[in-house]
């Protein structure tokens, strides 16, 4: 490691309509360190990385890269110098198979003919050194789950001669074991050199890999260049929110609420070669989380109790009233409400208002005979996003100019607002930040109170166990273990979510 | 396929070279509709100084406003479709069908009895009812919806061919002419139609429920449906919608020419579809307005006025509505792909 800047940004300025989402931020980011970037949703992380890998121009500012002025002009051009970026939103092309979107726009060729088995081996290589051999280089990139989406996209960052390795909330689709991963490969990258500037809202990970942190707020740098090993996480939360936040989860019910009347009542409910047999109640005002492994068929399930895909066996009740397979209508008409894994492809209408996206599913609610009171919709999302904290406010802004982090809340708002039986949350606050967070949980909690029944997926095995009141536990399309959760913690998940047998 | 993806990928990753400001006001849809006014004023700024009083005068305003209805009509019903993610090629067929069927010997006698409202009654639901099966073999049997209107176009034109074995059909009910060629406040029946449909669409667009599902259709499906909305239901909505739109346009046809006929509305479905991507609308779904569609059929027809003002001849006509409608599009392509950036 040396002490000389790889990289150095001084001053950067970048204004958008209406919002300067940044104002004069400093980063400098050394060779073979890595370089966490922290900051609230909203607070410019993702348009700084933009700025460097030149997919946005900063308005005013100096870039000095390896000793020499650069601003990359072109994503092109910042490649070429060796700054490889893995977006927030991944970039890949869904129908392009794994080898080609690799080598997309740096295509294996020889005399202008592809080359296309020496790809495919160079992209098992880089796979493999990954730690992910088991992908298979032909088969369509939008076949594959989240997580190794990202595998592919780390993997086209490595294709380049790589100096700089910029990571943006990579952990978001990851569980632990993947996270452990992708950390294995951090370090090997930066033992030969790399620098790796790394962005994610969950703390415990930046003690595991970084070396020094730069904290952004609204725009401008609040702390630059702190060691990790010497700066405490509450300092950290206090740097990011300007206040102290203790990350709690709000306390259970005194009575415990798996005695009351049914609300969902799932029976042997099996999708082909995706899981088997799966039974499940959830009571009136009970939070169920799902914990596993991603790919274990936790987003399956949710959506197929939700008849976004079609069951082979089994049957779902709400309130004793069997829902047709395979129909979303019969579920929303029952009450069911499902905030999905991926919002942009699955949640958003990008161009729309904020307001339009909240009010989405409960249109009829602000209807009169069709004819939409704007008003009162307005109205109401307002209230849902100032409780959120959306920033920046103002509802009737299009989604797209959000940033990440506060897009997942307006999807999940629109589910807080409809007034559901039946509430089915996957991954709720994924790229959420710390002060978000627990009030997202608290929305929840008093949601339950208030009767709905909430079954809970997350990656965190921490959330799940935090918030819900029982847990189930997946593993491989089968539910492995069901307890209450203060009966088990989360050493005891992780080994049954890794293990092949479960001990008695 | 997969090299156009590609690029496409490209481009979106080169995005936002030079802030431009014009582009950027042309990428709101107020700014974009202003922009589509100021073509329209320069449109008739031309005609002007082409054709002097003869194009400025009152009775070539109407002419040109009589000429838009027509177009208009089925115009506001292909925004929709487009907007919900669909296309329409066969509403120039179902016009024909619907002007034949309703001039068929027997609906006519039956009009004679009751009422001519029965000839009204029978176009509106001979459209719809093709709307329907386009809508219901789109959305319940997944065909395309270009190949479901295509095959739509060749057998309701075919069908309006045997109906009428190829002639020409003279409406010789009392009242039905009389309606529909008055003038109210000095402005033909058939303008204020145009106008009566454009202000309920806007109204349906932006005010309701139907507009507000319309847009999340054609937008993002999967997010649509995964919110509750029952996009199958809408998508068949949609197409009984412009069906009903076609009904409306053939009236206005038999109207106007006294005739119903299978060769009534050929090339509607370029021109109402030319409007609609002039005036803003994305064919990929989610976006439009039609306000935006309104001004694109008033900058078509007054275009055709002037060229026919100024004896040109169609085929001249057409070679200059093509190059527009490519350039429309080329303008169209560079705002979306600066927009995709994120
Ligand atoms: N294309 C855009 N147009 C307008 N505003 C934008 C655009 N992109 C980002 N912004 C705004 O810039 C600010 C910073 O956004 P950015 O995406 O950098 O936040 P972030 O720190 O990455 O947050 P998160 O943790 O949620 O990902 C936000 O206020 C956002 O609304
Ligand atoms: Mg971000």
């Amino acid at each position: 490691m040396t002490d000389t800047p790889l990289l150095q940004m001084t001053g950067i300025v970048k204004q958008f309509p209406g919002v300067r989402a940044l104002d004069g931020v400093d980063l400098d980011v050394r060779a073979g360190e890595v370089h966490c970037l922290l900051g609230q949703n909203g607070a410019g992380k993702s348009t700084l990385i933009k700025v460097l890998s030149g997919f946005h121009q900063p308005d005013e500012g100096t870039i000095t890269w390896d000793g020499q002025d650069a601003a990359f002009s072109t994503p092109a051009k910042a490649i070429e110098h060796g700054v490889a970026t893995i977006y927030q939103e991944l970039d890949l092309v869904p129908h392009l198979d794994v080898t080609e979107n690799v080598f997309l726009g740096h295509e294996v060729s020889r005399a202008g003919f592809s080359q296309r088995s020496r790809a495919r081996e160079m992209a098992r290589a880089l796979l493999a050194r990954l730690g992910h051999a088991e992908i298979p280089v032909t088969r369509v990139v939008g076949d594959l789950s989240p997580a190794n989406q990202q595998i592919v996209s780390m993997a086209r960052a490595l294709s380049h001669d790589t100096r700089l390795l910029v990571l943006d909330e990579p952990s978001a689709v990851l569980d632990q074991q993947e996270v452990a991963n992708l950390f294995r490969v951090i370090r090997s990258l930066t033992a030969e050199g790399v620098a790796v500037v790394y962005i994610s809202h969950r703390l415990e990970e930046i003690r595991q890999i970084g070396d020094r942190i730069t904290v952004l707020k609204d725009g401008r740098t609040v702390a630059t260049g702190l060691a990790v090993a010497d700066t405490p996480t509450a300092e950290l939360i206090r740097l990011m929110t300007g206040r102290s936040i203790e990350y709690v989860f709000p306390p259970r019910p005194e009575t415990p609420r798996d005695q009351g009347e049914p609300v969902l009542e799932v029976r042997d409910l099996s999708l082909a070669g995706v899981f088997t047999g799966v039974d499940l109640t959830v009571h009136a005002g009970e939070i169920v989380g799902l914990a596993g492994l991603v790919g274990a068929g936790r987003s399956e399930i949710l959506e197929t109790l939700y008849g976004a895909r079609r069951a082979s066996t089994g049957t779902v009740a709400v309130d004793g009233k069997r829902l047709r397979r395979g129909s979303v209508t019969s579920s929303v008409q029952a009450g069911v409400g499902l905030a999905p894994e991926e919002r942009k492809s699955q949640g958003l209408l990008l161009d729309e208002a904020v307001y339009r996206n909240i009010t989405m599913s409960s249109m009829a609610r602000f209807a009169r005979f069709g004819f939409l009171d704007r008003g009162q919709e307005r109205k109401r999302a307002e209230e849902l996003t100032t409780s959120l904290d959306v920033r920046p406010t103002g509802v009737t802004r299009a989604v797209r100019t959000l940033s990440g982090g506060n897009q997942q809340k307006v999807v999940l708002a629109r589910w807080l607002l409809r007034d559901c039986r039946v509430l089915l949350l996957d991954e709720p606050t994924r790229g959420v930040d710390v002060g978000a967070r627990s009030e997202i949980y608290q929305l929840v909690r008093s949601l339950a109170d208030r009767g709905v029944a909430v079954v809970v997926v997350s990656s965190e095995i921490e959330e799940v166990l935090g918030l819900a009141d029982r847990v189930l536990v997946v593993r491989e399309g089968e539910v492995v273990h069901e307890s209450a959760s203060t009966d088990i913690d989360e050493a005891k998940v992780l080994d049954l979510v890794m293990e092949e047998r479960v001990p008695a | 396929m997969s090299q156009d993806s590609v690029r496409v990928e490209k481009e979106a990753l080169e995005t936002e070279r030079e802030p431009n400001p014009v582009l950027a006001l042309l990428r709101t849809s107020v700014g974009r509709n202003a922009g589509l006014v100021v073509a329209l004023l320069l449109i008739c700024l031309v005609g002007a100084i082409t054709a002097g009083s003869r194009f400025t005068d009152w009775d070539n305003a109407m002419t040109i406003l009589r000429l838009a209805a027509v177009v208009g009509v089925v115009s506001i019903g292909m925004t929709f479709v487009i907007i919900g993610g669909g296309i329409d090629l066969s509403v120039g067929a179902i016009v024909a069908l619907s002007s034949v069927w309703c001039t068929t010997v027997a609906t006519q006698e039956l009009a004679q009895d009751i009422h001519w409202l029965w000839m009204v009654a029978v176009a509106l639901l001979v459209g719809s009812a093709c709307g329907l099966i386009n809508g219901l073999l789109i959305a319940y049997g997944n065909i395309v919806p270009f190949i479901m209107t295509l095959a739509m176009l060749a057998s309701a034109r075919g069908l309006a061919e045997i109906i009428s074995d190829k002639k020409t059909q003279i409406v010789s009910v009392e009242g039905f002419d009389d309606f529909f060629n008055r003038d109210i406040l000095g402005i033909d029946v058939q303008v204020w139609l145009f106008a009566l449909v454009s202000v309920a669409g806007w109204i349906l667009l932006n005010r309701t429920t139907f507009g507000r599902r319309t847009v999340a259709v054609g937008g993002n499906p999967e997010a649509a449906r995964l919110a509750g909305i029952n996009v199958k239901r809408q998508t068949v909505y949609l197409y009984v919608l412009i069906g009903f739109c076609c009904g409306i346009a053939a009236l206005m046809l038999v109207a106007k020419t006294t005739t119903g006929s299978s060769t009534h509305g050929s090339l509607l479905e370029l021109d109402t579809i030319a409007a609609v991507v002039i005036g803003g609308t994305l064919l990929t779904g989610g976006r439009g307005t039609i306000v935006g569609t309104v001004l694109g059929v008033l900058i078509f027809s007054s275009i055709t006025n002037i060229f026919i003002l100024n004896n040109r001849s169609f085929s001249e006509q057409s070679l200059f509505k093509g190059a527009i409608i490519v350039a429309a599009v080329l303008l169209q392509q560079r705002l979306a792909s600066r927009n995709s950036t994120t």
